[in-house]
């Protein structure tokens, strides 16, 4: 089947891939939220949630139906078509980083090798970014469009704070790909998987401990979560960049930082724990015998268990951390993360050259 | 039509379209959105040339950073629809003719560079890939390489020299 000179088996193969990613994403940050709440209650130690359904499965499913018959207003003086635009964005380029992440490796159906992969292009590593930089004008555009003074100042926290960490963000990669060598994600999961102990030595986090570091605490504050929630800060700026939004259009932008959460720590678990490599389990070997589509289900799990792992470290960080002030936060970023990023960059290049001729 | 030649089409399209749009709207907001769009396209056509590398850098620096900048210093001097200056008439006119002789004289430039470009192409179309371009970069083109970092050096120390004295 070609149409227009592509394949078409390809075009729907990957059309499938999207819906299954789009709909597991906004799936598993529907119960994310529900996870935050009851993360909470046991660090408040109360109960959280639980009259919605039993264990207060149901809650997800109340929030979202509250948040969709609410009454939406516009208000009179803000930009009508820009703060409709704002919370687009911002849903869109949350949902569009997942597009170059390896959920697995590949699987055998009917006859055809398909893999678990929407797209690997060789500048895998640089998409992510150019996507965080887009990602910034959601923010941005809600909150000017609002016309309230302090959805614009949120706002401008909010893209200065992005921009600021992008940086170091991206200089302690750069530690990391001197290394791989490589900008393709499918690449470097590649690449670690074959360390000692069925992989588990050779996880990136083990060769770019400081990296690692680096590249968490610029994570959360790409994310906006606790303790560099500045831009919804309620106490300073009444609710932050989205005071003005009401019904669904607040609840994009709410689960958009789930969607965005869920999305970073794949990419963390991507490039640094191993993706969907099995610890201490050789997967050639286990595939010869349980057979390679069940090894590569296994492995979807194993990235999904990471996932879960790193989204709890959100959870535990916001309840226990308080929030930075905006001079810390801009001393930490510019002051601290980026020099060390360079210093990290320094050893790792002259590693690479005295050892690793 | 192959597909790509839709493509070409359609990129060249929007981005003639935005440009326009970010010439003729009132606001500067909506400008500089127009303009964004305008990125997007052009990084579009970097990736039909396989030039993907310089696509997302043009996404990551243009479309990303420096936007953000026009952004928010658009943003923080309140600009809107009201307070943009309009020019008069002899203005626009003025400006029409002198970007209409400029793309004259681009155009007549710019006619035959497809048969002189063919010896640059080299290796083999993949020349945009980060890989090529690191190489070429670090042999060929050095002197310049290292002159445009020191540039940026300097930009650099002036930019924390301005805010220093603040």
């Amino acid at each position: 089947m070609h149409l227009l000179s592509v394949d078409m088996t390809i075009f729907l193969e990957k059309l499938t891939m999207i819906a299954i990613v789009v709909f597991a994403l906004l799936g598993i940050a529907l119960y994310t939220t529900l996870a935050e709440r009851k993360v909470a209650g046991v660090m408040q130690d109360r109960h959280g949630p639980n009259r919605a359904g039993p264990f207060g499965l149901l809650q997800p499913l109340a929030d979202g139906l509250k948040l969709f018959f609410k009454e939406e207003i516009i208000p009179l003086s803000s930009n009508r078509v820009l703060f409709i635009l704002g919370p687009f964005i911002a849903m869109f380029t949350a949902l569009i980083t997942s597009a170059v992440i390896p959920w697995g490796s590949s699987l055998e159906l009917f006859g055809r090798k398909v893999d678990l992969t929407i797209a690997d292009p060789n500048i895998g590593v640089l998409y992510v970014f150019a996507v965080v930089s887009i990602g910034v004008f959601g923010i941005m555009i809600g909150g000017w469009a609002s016309n309230n003074k302090f959805s614009l100042l949120a706002a401008i926290r909010g893209a200065s704070q992005i921009i600021s960490y992008e940086l170091a963000m991206g200089l302690s990669l750069i530690a990391l790909l001197m290394i791989t060598g490589t900008m393709s994600l499918g690449e470097i999961v590649k690449a670690q998987m074959n360390g000692a102990w069925g992989g588990f030595l050779g996880w990136n986090v083990f060769v770019q401990p400081l990296g690692f570091l680096i590249f968490l605490v610029c994570v959360f504050a790409e994310c906006n979560r606790t303790p560099f929630d500045l831009p919804e800060a309620e106490s300073e700026l009444n609710m932050g960049y989205h005071q003005e939004y009401s019904s669904l259009k607040l609840g994009f932008f709410l689960f958009s930082e789930y969607i965005n959460m869920i999305v970073s720590s794949a990419v963390m678990a991507t490039l640094f724990f191993g993706g969907y490599d099995i610890p201490f389990v050789n997967e050639t070997h286990l595939g010869e015998t349980l057979g390679n589509n069940l090894v590569a289900i296994l492995g979807v799990l194993m990235l999904l268990a990471k996932i879960v792992f790193f989204l709890f470290l959100f959870m535990w960080v916001r309840w226990t951390i308080p929030r930075f002030r905006y001079d810390q936060l801009m001393e930490l970023g510019w002051k601290k993360l980026i020099p060390l990023a360079l210093f990290n960059m320094l050893i790792t290049g002259i590693v690479i050259l005295l050892f690793d001729k | 039509m192959s597909t790509t030649e839709i493509l070409f089409w359609f990129l060249s399209a929007l981005a003639i379209l935005s440009a326009l749009m970010m010439v003729t709207s009132r606001n500067p907001v909506h400008s500089v959105l127009w303009l964004i769009l305008v990125f997007f396209a052009i990084s579009g056509h970097y990736i039909l040339m396989n030039a993907q590398f310089l696509a997302i850098v043009n996404m990551i620096v243009y479309a990303g950073a420096i936007m953000v900048l026009f952004l928010f210093v658009i943003m923080l001097m309140n600009m809107n629809a009201d307070t943009e200056p309009q020019k008069n008439k002899w203005m626009k006119m003025a400006g029409a003719v002198a970007s209409g002789s400029l793309m004259l004289v681009l155009v007549a430039a710019l006619r035959d560079t497809e048969l002189r470009s063919k010896g640059l192409e080299g290796a083999e179309g993949s020349i945009g890939l980060i890989s090529q371009l690191g190489k070429v970069l670090f042999t060929d083109y050095v002197v310049a390489f290292e002159l445009s970092s020191v540039l940026f050096l300097s930009a650099m120390v002036g930019a924390v020299l301005i805010g220093k004295k603040n």
